[in-house]
């Protein structure tokens, strides 16, 4: 799926260099015992940054539901359409999802529920490297 | 994330043309957990209407850019409450005006403009945005007011902050404006989204997938499948919001296309993003529309008969001065957060007004998205409906002659997107002055506000005072 390479700010830098080492790291709050994504400067919870942290994860996750895009303003997708969008939960971070195109998966067959895992894929404009999910064979 | 400061840096209270104190608007709004009767119930009320005309978008005329058609609607209210303009003390308002389409790259501001309205020193200011400075130096009859505060987000938040701020006694006739700006072009194409990098927040959400009503799309197909229902349950939701729609006189399809829909017009339209189809977004349009919001005492000699406020409640989280959406732990809210984020602000609305939703003759909850519209009513209850049972709903008769009149306004799907002909329909209803949209049971009391479930502020309106 081409995609708009993401230029990371200050704060989203440790995510995407991550990435770019095909890891996943979220961030998590020591004090309020919770990942959240995507970065943001403080606990969307608690609202500090004391007790901040990245945590690596391995990704494995399950789609919890989707939609199929037909009329997307993003130039670079607009040939891709009808692609579809899932929503991944993340075995490792309780309600705390994440976006993917599921590679793999054609656009209207979507399987909710089905086992997912983590997959890198390099954006065109700059090489940053973005995570994908892909639903795994059963 | 919308701050409420988005379009603009506030004036400052000491410039040259400033002579009114700025309020942060969030500070008037009622988003706590333990929400309380409001203390001001019953003691503020609508005066007064007024609205622009409508067009699909912006026609380059002067008298009709979104500053003139805001000072016209302010006067179409003031004229309806049959107050004078140098009786008004306060002022909110929504500084953003823009419809998402984009000022025309290389167009010029046009001479008429500049030469028929007083500038500030943004020369946006009246074309693309909206600032209480603005406003003030084109009316010069507003000498006397002493309140501003600009609201982010939307209108029903405008509404709120000069319900409490008259209710908390920082003016006495406060008016509140929304203005919409659209230009030519397809919604949100070009620009930002046409390159091949992306900066910012735009990078997570909109950034992965582009349309705007994807997110709610995601969360209704999640809808669909918890509950086993499919998306043409909806046709009968649009089809009577266009029926409606096109009872408002002041609405864009009853000025511009003035035909009615069907339930396989609805069943056809193109997917935008599935289970969103064209008919689920609201049209962008570009109009402007006022209220005047007074003390009840006020109210009882003004031309029409107060439309009193019993209480009001909203979602959101507060930081300072700003108001943004409520925030999930992940990328976006899931199905179960916003249903919890629509019963909780009920709830809390209903304790606000001290009414039960039996109490509610009808309701004009925010439907741009039209798939919004199935969480806020679920949320409330309204006529007795539980999660899961809104499309079933939906299925019996929901029209303005029926005992559960839904949407009678039409909201923005019936009237083109404005975010308040639902406002507008309430108070109107209440005051028996709906014209062809009046609904067959009294309407006593109405519930109108929005927009989305993450972020909003919906308002109780009654005929009397409690």
């Amino acid at each position: 799926m081409p995609k708009q390479s993401p230029i990371p700010d200050e704060f989203e830098r440790p995510y995407f260099d991550a990435c770019n080492e095909e890891r996943l790291v979220l961030q998590y709050c020591g004090a309020c015992d919770r990942f959240q994504h995507p970065p943001e400067i403080s606990c969307r919870n608690c609202n500090s940054a004391a007790q901040l942290t990245w945590r690596q994860i391995k990704g494995d996750g399950h789609i919890y539901s989707y939609a199929v895009v037909y009329d997307t303003p993003l130039s670079l997708m607009q040939s891709e359409q009808p692609y579809n969008v899932a929503v991944i939960d993340l075995d490792e971070a309780p309600g705390c999802n994440v976006l993917s195109h599921l590679p793999g998966t054609p656009a209207e067959a979507v399987p909710v529920g089905a086992k997912v895992e983590l997959v890198f894929e390099t954006t065109k404009a700059t090489g940053q490297m973005v995570p994908e999910w892909r639903v795994v064979d059963q | 994330m919308i701050s409420d400061q988005s379009a603009f840096d506030l004036p400052n209270p000491r410039g040259p043309f400033v002579n009114f104190e700025t309020y942060s608007a969030p500070s008037f709004y009622r988003m706590e957990e333990d929400l309380k009767l409001w203390e001001h119930r019953g003691r503020v009320a609508a005066a007064g209407v007024g609205h622009a005309p409508t067009l699909r978008r912006w026609d380059w005329q002067a008298q009709s850019s979104v500053g003139a058609w805001s000072l016209l609607a302010i006067h179409n209210a003031l004229e309806d409450a049959g107050i004078s303009p140098s009786e008004v003390d306060g002022l909110t308002m929504v500084a953003d005006t823009s419809t998402g389409a984009f000022w025309p790259e290389g167009r010029e501001v046009p001479a008429e403009f500049l030469k028929t309205f007083k500038s500030t020193k943004d020369q946006w200011d009246g074309l693309t945005k909206l600032s209480p400075e603005w406003i003030i130096k084109n009316i010069p009859e507003f000498s006397n007011v002493k309140f501003a505060s600009v609201a982010s987000f939307c209108v029903s938040h405008a509404l709120t902050a000069a319900i409490q701020a008259v209710g908390d006694g920082l003016c006495k006739v406060c008016v509140v404006v929304k203005g919409w700006s659209n230009f030519e072009g397809r919604y949100r194409h070009g620009g930002a989204l046409a390159q091949d990098t992306v900066s910012g927040p735009r990078k997570w959400i909109h950034g992965m997938a582009g349309p705007a009503c994807y997110p709610t799309a995601m969360q209704f197909q999640r809808y669909l499948d918890k509950y086993n229902k499919t998306h043409d349950m909806m046709a009968p939701f649009v089809v009577n919001s266009r029926k409606n729609g096109l009872l408002f006189p002041e609405g864009y399809f009853a000025q511009h296309r003035p035909d009615p829909i069907t339930e396989d017009d609805y069943n056809n339209a193109r997917w935008i993003a599935k289970p969103a189809n064209l008919l689920d977004n609201d049209l962008p349009i570009h109009t402007a529309g006022a209220y005047v919001i007074t003390t009840a005492e006020r109210a009882k000699d003004t031309r029409h008969k107060p439309v009193y406020v019993l209480g009001h409640a909203g979602k959101g989280w507060i930081n300072g001065q700003t108001q943004v959406a409520a925030r999930p732990r992940g990328m976006i809210d899931s199905l179960e957060e916003i249903e919890e984020y629509c019963s909780s602000t009920a709830g809390r609305l209903l304790t606000s007004a001290g009414i039960s939703v039996e109490d509610v003759s009808f309701e004009n909850m925010y439907d741009g998205f039209t798939l919004f519209h199935v969480f806020h009513i679920e949320g409330l209850g309204y006529a007795g409906i539980k999660r899961g049972e809104a499309l079933d709903f939906f299925q019996t008769d929901i029209s303005i002659h029926g005992p559960n009149p839904v949407s009678p306004s039409g909201g923005n799907v019936g009237g083109g997107r404005s975010r308040f002909w639902m406002h507008t329909d309430s108070i109107q209803q209440i005051q028996g002055r709906a014209g062809a949209r009046q609904i067959s049971k009294p309407a006593e009391i109405g519930i109108s506000g929005g927009p989305v479930p993450q972020n909003s502020s919906f308002l109780v309106w009654s005929a009397t005072p409690g």
